[in-house]
């Protein structure tokens, strides 16, 4: 698809969107498969001025209602053979008015209803404050939350991407990442603002090692982002060594970190990349950075200095800054940093201290120490929310899924490592009744609680 | 090689992977793996490349479907083909 063709798909969206009624401020719901068709509904959402909220077509249905009830979705924007599903989703929230099926890989709208032709004014733009995105994340009490994103934070983001990374128009991004997991932000708006290409890589083919390699080589792929988890996933299994993946100029990586064996037997491959991590929950997007230097890594790779559009703080418990390479939890303010969680008041109130700058920063949770250099080292969390291949899970969201069984009094997840170093979580339960639950049982219940 | 060896061996490296401490009784040749939550992506591919090894097979992208992997029977059944295939 050119931009041309982007720009025109966006353009016919937008006006069916007015004409609905979507107008600034609203949000909109993509139930979509990543496709040409999803980015497009995307930024048609986007020039509609409303914020777009991208569900995870994997995740339980019951999750999806809570997610499309808490945020008030004015309309639901899906692909046309998840419409069932969708059916049932919308039977749980009432709030949802009507709903535009896209075919998955083709942009097809269904007819707007008589009356409202012609009606769709072009909006005005929207203003840096008004909501661009909401991102759920895990939240501890057993129900998502949504991270609300605004212009200002995104594009501070984006031109930051801008100003490290240099991108070409020539430059090829990998769209690893799905919408709803904020990786995406730098796959869908960076490739655009430098009219660069991006090769989507859908929920199956980006779970298969084997058949992401060949996607870099064909695609010529120069700029890969995505989880050390798949990087991993490629190093062991993707037979790099039968593929020219010469094309990468930039390999980044986020979300957790990258054990240093894995790094360096991926940089034995891989030679000839530059190497970055990128640091930042949801809530900030990235805010810190580690350009990799050549040669052999230190024992632990740094989440490295705070990015240009923000500030960072490490206070110890008293609240008060800590001594230079103490540990403490690290506080971010500026640019990326979101609006707030949706219409969770009392969290917000929690979530952000006053700077002795007169900042709004946010706590992250994470203990971090200063190398003494002005890079940062990430120690660990300061609450029970751990990262599993990247993604965030607050253990009391799993015991709070656990919780809903029949059968359990009490349950109580606790998360460990294994032989390998990769995070695992073990999950215990007080037991009512005459035999002891199957770990079948167990796992199959909690597929229709959680994500997987 | 019969395909009764096939679907013992799936099962014994699924049961000891990832359900340590599991009655193998409850873990049947029909049990839905990855619909029933027993297999995530990662734990498909290690099984898969396990299986590749210790068969001399190779799996195709497109063989790695949910459809072609979400019981033991329908895996052995996979491996089987891949294997008379070779032959």
């Amino acid at each position: 698809m050119t931009y041309a063709e982007l720009a025109a798909n966006v353009d016919r969206l937008r006006d069916v969107l007015v004409a609905l009624g979507v107008r600034p401020g609203d949000r909109v719901g993509l139930y979509m498969r990543k496709s040409r068709a999803s980015v497009a509904a995307l930024f048609g959402v986007l020039a509609a001025g409303a914020a777009y909220v991208p569900l995870d077509v994997g995740a339980p249905l019951p999750r999806l209602a809570y997610i499309a009830r808490d945020c008030g979705l004015r309309l639901l924007l899906c692909d046309e053979d998840l419409a069932e599903g969708l059916r049932a989703l919308i039977g749980g929230a009432a709030a949802l008015g009507e709903s535009i099926r896209l075919r998955h890989g083709g942009l097809r709208l269904l007819p707007v209803p008589t009356g409202l032709e012609g009606a769709g004014a072009r909006p005005d733009l929207p203003e840096g404050e008004d909501l661009a995105y909401i991102l759920y994340t895990s939240g501890s009490t057993g129900n998502p939350k949504g991270v609300m994103h605004t212009h200002h934070s995104a594009l501070a983001f984006v031109d930051w991407c801008s100003e490290v990374f240099e991108p070409r128009p020539d430059d090829v991004f990998s769209s690893h990442a799905p919408f709803h997991f904020d990786l995406s932000i730098l796959d869908l708006f960076v490739p655009l603002k430098h009219g660069a290409r991006l090769v989507l890589i859908g929920e199956e083919i980006g779970k298969q090692p084997r058949a992401l390699a060949p996607v870099i080589a064909d695609e010529g792929i120069t700029v890969w982002y995505s989880t050390p988890s798949i990087l991993t996933l490629l190093l062991f299994y993707g037979r790099l060594e039968s593929e020219d993946c010469t094309s990468l100029r930039l390999v980044l990586f986020a979300g957790e970190v990258f054990p240093l064996k894995n790094l360096q037997a991926l940089r034995a491959i891989w030679p000839r990349p530059r190497y970055c991590n990128l640091y930042g929950p949801t809530e900030t997007n990235v805010c810190t950075w580690f350009d990799l230097p050549e040669g052999e890594l230190e024992a632990e790779v740094p989440i490295g200095e705070v990015c240009s559009p923000d500030r960072a703080l490490i206070v110890g418990q008293d609240g008060g800054p800590v001594a230079t390479g103490e540990e403490g939890e690290l506080l971010i303010a500026g640019g990326t940093v979101m609006k707030g969680y949706w219409n969770l008041p009392e969290r917000n109130a929690a979530a952000f201290l006053v700077g002795p700058d007169g900042g709004s920063y946010y706590r992250t949770g994470d203990l971090v120490r200063d190398r003494g250099d002005g890079q940062l080292v990430f120690v660990g969390r300061r609450d029970r929310m751990i990262k599993r291949r990247g993604y965030r899970v607050e253990l009391g969201e799993i015991e709070a899924a656990l919780g809903r069984h029949e059968n359990v009094v009490e349950a109580a997840a606790v998360a460990g490592r294994d032989a390998d170093d990769n995070v695992v979580v073990r999950a215990f339960v007080v037991w009512r009744g005459d035999s002891p639950p199957s770990l079948i049982e167990m796992k199959s219940f909690l597929t229709g609680q959680l994500p997987s | 090689m019969s395909i009764d060896d096939i679907r013992a061996t799936i099962k014994s490296y699924v049961l000891e992977e990832f359900l340590p401490g599991e009655n193998p009784d409850t873990l049947a040749y029909g049990t839905s793996l990855i619909n029933g939550g027993v297999l995530d992506s990662i734990a498909t591919v290690k099984l898969t490349a396990h299986l590749e090894e210790r068969y001399g097979v190779d799996l195709e992208a497109n063989e790695m479907s949910v459809d072609n992997l979400d019981s033991i029977d329908s895996i052995a059944a996979l491996v089987q083909k891949k294997i008379d295939a070779k032959a």
